[in-house]
């Protein structure tokens, strides 16, 4: 508890917060529709924590799409969903839920 | 490793709701900036507090026009240039609709060009997205009015010498009451800007600077989308308040972003409720319109 735990690599501090013992540091797993990516690369260039990378795969439009090649350091900023020109892409809170990958869509 | 990956690969994605299935996948190329718009329009109204059937969304015709379709919000695709005055019979005919015209640089700024100045004059309670990617892209990369001085496109060859429109200087000019300006890469300030035009009474319109790789950047050897968003990245200042006759793109490649103008004008129906209001009922809706800042990082 008292230290994060979900990050491989352990977080540098200039000054340990007063309430570490409180901070969770958020964590996401990343789900990819690979059959809506067109390869554009704006989710793995513009990650800010260099969770993504393209495949050597390709979908059946001929893409490469990304797969998670780091998906530990995922903090769920969700940078990657929003740049997403495809809807190809999501995070969700890894912490909260373990089955939040979404089922059906409604209407 | 390939059992990780695996659990990884999905279907549905949480923003389908607003998207129509049968439509999906989209047409734009890939590097293109306008998923990246949409994806933030889409955020922007699910945060906005407005009921999802009080919105309603208005296109032209031209890759952006493309976004109404796309919607799955009461939409209207229009011909070519009308959709500021299609949205304008809509929000008179229902005045507790909230318009939304979602269109591109050649349908608002050339085709619909006097109706945009005009609908800016009347102060109607419209906002307007407008997503500028220098060219006409859907039909082969003509060059369009805000096409910048210099560039190639394929009717100007040897290089645009006709001087562009200033978009938001424009809008500002004709009596806009908010005025932004992002680029597709800035989609999180992007979404909070098309938020705040959203709730804002008046005119308000919200200008999205989006790489073209195909046409626009082919033409001008810009490389892919992706280079395209990096020299944003690079090139973009974010200047608030700034003077919108100052913010027209430079030929040193700067680009000035921000929120330029934000005030408040009675509106078409509230000048008409002073007017008639004695001898006519003139409905006045009652939207949630306040004054809401959403903060916006450079502030």
């Amino acid at each position: 508890m008292g230290e994060p735990s979900t990050s491989s690599e352990k977080p540098k501090y200039w000054r340990t917060p007063l309430d570490i013992d409180k901070l969770q540091m958020p964590k996401g797993k990343v789900f990819i529709i690979k059959e809506r990516c067109k390869g554009c690369g704006f989710c793995v260039e513009y990650c800010p924590r260099d969770v993504l990378e393209l495949s050597y795969e390709f979908n059946s439009k001929g893409y490469h799409y990304p797969y998670p090649k780091n998906e530990e350091a995922c903090v769920n900023c969700k940078l990657c969903d929003m740049l997403c020109p495809e809807f190809a892409i999501y995070t969700v809170d890894a912490t909260k839920e373990k089955k939040t990958e979404v089922e059906k869509v409604g209407n | 490793m390939i059992q990780q990956q695996e659990s990884t690969i999905v279907e549905h994605h949480p923003m389908d709701v607003l998207l129509r299935q049968d439509r999906i996948p989209h047409i734009w190329c890939s590097g293109c900036g306008l998923g990246t718009s949409l994806t933030a329009f889409i955020n922007a109204v699910r945060d906005c507090g407005i009921p999802l059937e009080k919105i309603s969304v208005v296109s032209g015709i031209g890759c952006t026009g493309r976004v109404a379709g796309y919607l799955n919000l009461d939409s209207f695709h229009t011909t070519h240039g009308r959709a500021l005055p299609f949205a304008v019979g809509l929000h008179l005919g229902n005045p507790s609709l909230k318009v939304i015209v979602f269109s591109g640089d050649g349908d608002l700024i050339s085709i619909g060009g006097n109706h945009f100045i005009h609908t800016a004059r009347k102060n109607m309670d419209i906002t307007v997205i407008c997503v500028n990617n220098f060219n006409y892209g859907m039909t082969g990369g003509q060059g369009a009015p805000t096409t910048p001085l210099g560039s190639r496109s394929t009717t100007t060859p040897y290089g645009n010498f006709e001087f562009p429109f200033n978009i938001p200087h424009l809008a500002a000019a004709s009596g806009a009451t908010y005025v932004a300006r992002w680029t597709a890469l800035d989609t999180r300030r992007l979404k909070n800007s098309m938020q705040e035009a959203i709730l804002r009474r008046g005119f308000s319109v919200v200008e999205v600077i989006s790489p073209c790789p195909t046409l626009f950047g082919r033409l001008n050897r810009l490389g892919t989308g992706l280079d395209m968003m990096k020299s944003y990245q690079e090139n973009s200042v974010i200047r608030h308040g700034a003077d919108p006759a100052s913010v027209a793109m430079g030929k040193d490649g700067k680009i000035i972003v921000g929120k330029f103008v934000d005030i408040e004008r009675p509106t078409y129906l509230d000048m008409m409720k002073q007017a008639l209001g004695g001898r006519f009922n003139i409905p006045i809706p009652e939207r949630s319109v306040d004054k809401t800042e959403i903060p916006m990082d450079g502030e």
